[in-house]
């Protein structure tokens, strides 16, 4: 029996491309999408858009206003920080730390988290009691406290961000995996792939996998937007990436100090998670009304 | 539901909180950094001194005796000595919980009184201009980074238009004396109306901050479990009686609509114990958030420790009342 035999051909027009359809149909989304897209162009850019360097100190420039108030600077758009280094900048490479950890972290997360749900829901029995387990007792912890007391032992860096993050995350596609995986065991195709003699490994990665697919894609763009989130609160709270490395979250941070005399330090970092956030957020909705209508309201 | 039901998941709560006790004494014991010499910092003391403060601090038996240690400590709420403090953890702790509960508790109510009115009236105006609006503030509501969200309000209630407090718990003017520990209890105690109306302005832009989130997920689940109640055969049938609408609205579906809100904000309030440790750090507020961030920097880690199972096992009982809720409340959901 070869894998040919048994993988599902899809018809002309499959499910797929008419969910695909649906999603381009929806403006917001797209909308959303190109505003995502632009964030991700600007952190692998970094180095090309950045209009001065994110770690020069210029004591001259200390505070400077953003370019359309009075003593701004038009090569300084958003103005500087305490050390006078220029804002926007900064922002532009505080992306890449974003979207890394936020990819990175829900890669690791979705990978770790299909493995444990798929042997929870195809083995059940023991396998499922341990994996589950696992799950209730991880799910004991709110999820910024766990993070905080990670790196509280771990230390900052990079790294360890996405570790302290991940090792809860993958929770979450795991409880979606192991619904789905139980619902679609049962099912014909499934049943007929087991007669014709395919073994655990087949069933589960050609026959249940891909159709269970939809659901867990849609679950991990929306959790990408709260892993964005929390690494910048991380950040914030000064456990998370270390100066001088430019993030959004310790820029915010960088400016309580000055809010008083300079409004722009910690207003423009923020505006830039929020823009991200609220992005994903949009496009992660879209994609649950096309992909997974189930849960749509 | 029965009560060998609720027994039986009272025990089933056992496991999860070893489990949950295991990883935050496996946490302790591998962060790096000897307890002994993080106690003792610069001083200079004699390997017996040090083989004798490795003894009283059960350091030298093995790792398995440790954690059970821990646990039975942990249960007579006996977390060790604070190294910063010099005093019991539970103490240091306990001086700050009052702080913590209460601006939960204010969020809360923030979320509820603001969440459930709106959720009502998008769900009956379904595809207005109002439903769309609450649509988009909620969806800004989960997308804003809570710490940015306080800072926004300091600037614009604190230091542009002064009329709120920059940070802090209570001015310095008004002097209460401690009975319970919660500012507005304490005030009204002592009958000092103007140091309650300044506790609550202290409270206010922390507590709008810390419940924004919370605000946001209620009032689409209100909207939601509203639109789908108003779909219901009995709900038709009592307009259809001639009931008027505003008592069909609010006699009979709210009655039902409420219950997936309650059970989602007892889940809900369990995410406030980590939005604590953001807004307490953003508005100076004297609790148990704050205490644990800086507790974290100063490598204060008995008192780490004893914080996070502190709200690790509140987190698991409130996500256990919840269920509860929800069985409670909808009598056709079976345990």
């Amino acid at each position: 029996m070869t894998d040919a035999t048994l993988a599902p051909t899809p018809p002309a027009d499959s499910l797929f491309r008419r969910n695909l359809r649906e999603f381009r149909r929806n403006r917001l989304a797209m909308a959303s999408v190109i505003v995502v897209l632009i964030f991700v162009i600007m952190a692998v850019a970094a180095p090309l858009i950045a209009p001065q360097d994110p770690n020069a100190t210029d004591l001259f420039r200390r505070l400077q206003p953003p370019a359309w108030v009075q003593g701004g600077d038009w090569a300084y758009p958003l103005g500087c920080d305490a050390l006078g280094r220029d804002i926007l900048s900064r922002i532009i490479y505080g992306a890449r730390i974003s979207i890394f950890i936020g990819v990175a972290v829900i890669i690791l997360a979705t990978g770790v988290g299909i493995l444990a749900g798929l042997a929870a829901g195809y083995f059940r029995g023991w396998v499922d009691v341990v994996i589950g387990r696992v799950v209730d007792i991880l799910l004991g912890f709110p999820y910024l406290i766990f993070a905080i007391g990670l790196m509280a032992m771990m230390g900052p860096g990079l790294m360890n961000i996405v570790l302290a993050l991940a090792y809860k995350e993958w929770v979450i596609p795991c409880r979606v995996v192991r619904g789905e995986t139980l619902a679609v065991r049962e099912l014909e195709y499934v049943e007929a792939a087991r007669a014709l003699g395919a073994g655990p490994r087949h069933i589960m990665w050609r026959e249940i996998l891909p159709n269970i697919l939809s659901p867990v894609i849609v679950v991990s763009t929306i959790r990408m937007a709260n892993v964005i989130i929390l690494e910048a609160s991380l950040s914030f709270l000064g456990l998370g990436v270390q100066p001088p490395t430019a993030s959004w979250g310790s820029m915010v941070s960088d400016g309580r100090a000055f809010i008083l005399e300079a409004w722009w330090v910690s207003t423009f970092p923020g505006l830039a998670i929020l823009l991200l956030v609220l992005a994903i957020n949009v496009a992660s909705q879209g994609l649950r009304d096309a992909f997974d209508p189930r849960f749509s309201e | 539901m029965s009560l060998g039901k609720l027994l039986e998941r009272i025990i089933q709560l056992v496991p999860v909180l070893l489990g949950v006790s295991l990883i935050v004494f496996v946490m302790l014991a591998l962060t790096p950094g000897d307890p002994v010499q993080i106690m003792v910092g610069e001083q200079a003391i004699t390997a017996e001194q040090e083989a004798e403060l490795r003894r009283d601090l059960g350091l030298d038996r093995p790792l398995v005796e440790r954690f059970f240690l821990f646990v039975a400590n942990a249960v007579q709420f006996d977390f060790g000595q604070s190294y910063y403090h010099g005093r019991p953890v539970a103490d240091v702790i306990a001086e700050r919980l009052p702080a913590t509960i209460e601006l939960s508790l204010v969020a809360l109510i923030v979320a509820l009184a603001t969440a459930i009115p709106l959720g009502v009236l998008a769900a009956i105006r379904k595809n207005s201009i109002f439903d769309r609006m609450a649509t988009v503030g909620s969806l800004l509501g989960v997308s804003l980074p809570g710490f940015w969200f306080g800072i926004l309000l300091i600037m614009l209630f604190a230091v542009h238009l002064q009329i709120l407090p920059v940070s802090g718990r209570i001015g310095y003017a008004s002097e209460v004396l401690t009975v319970t520990g919660f500012l507005l209890i304490d005030t009204l105690l002592a009958g000092d109306i103007a140091a309650f109306g300044e506790a609550l302005r202290y409270l206010l832009l922390p507590a709008i901050t810390l419940g924004l989130p919370m605000t946001a997920i209620l009032m689409r689940v209100t909207r939601t479990s509203m639109l789908e109640v108003m779909r219901q055969d009995y709900i038709t049938f009592a307009e259809a009686k001639g009931l008027p609408r505003r008592r069909v609205l609010y006699r009979h579906a709210l009655k039902n609509a409420l219950i997936p809100t309650v059970s989602v904000a007892a889940i809900e309030t369990g995410s406030l114990l980590g939005g604590n440790m953001i807004v307490e750090t953003v508005f100076g507020w004297p609790g148990l958030g704050r205490l644990v961030v800086e507790s974290i920097f100063l490598r204060n880690y008995p008192l780490v420790q004893a914080a996070v199972l502190l709200y690790a096992v509140t987190y698991v009982l409130l996500n256990f009342i919840a269920d509860i809720l929800y069985t409670v409340l909808n009598p056709r959901v079976k345990l």
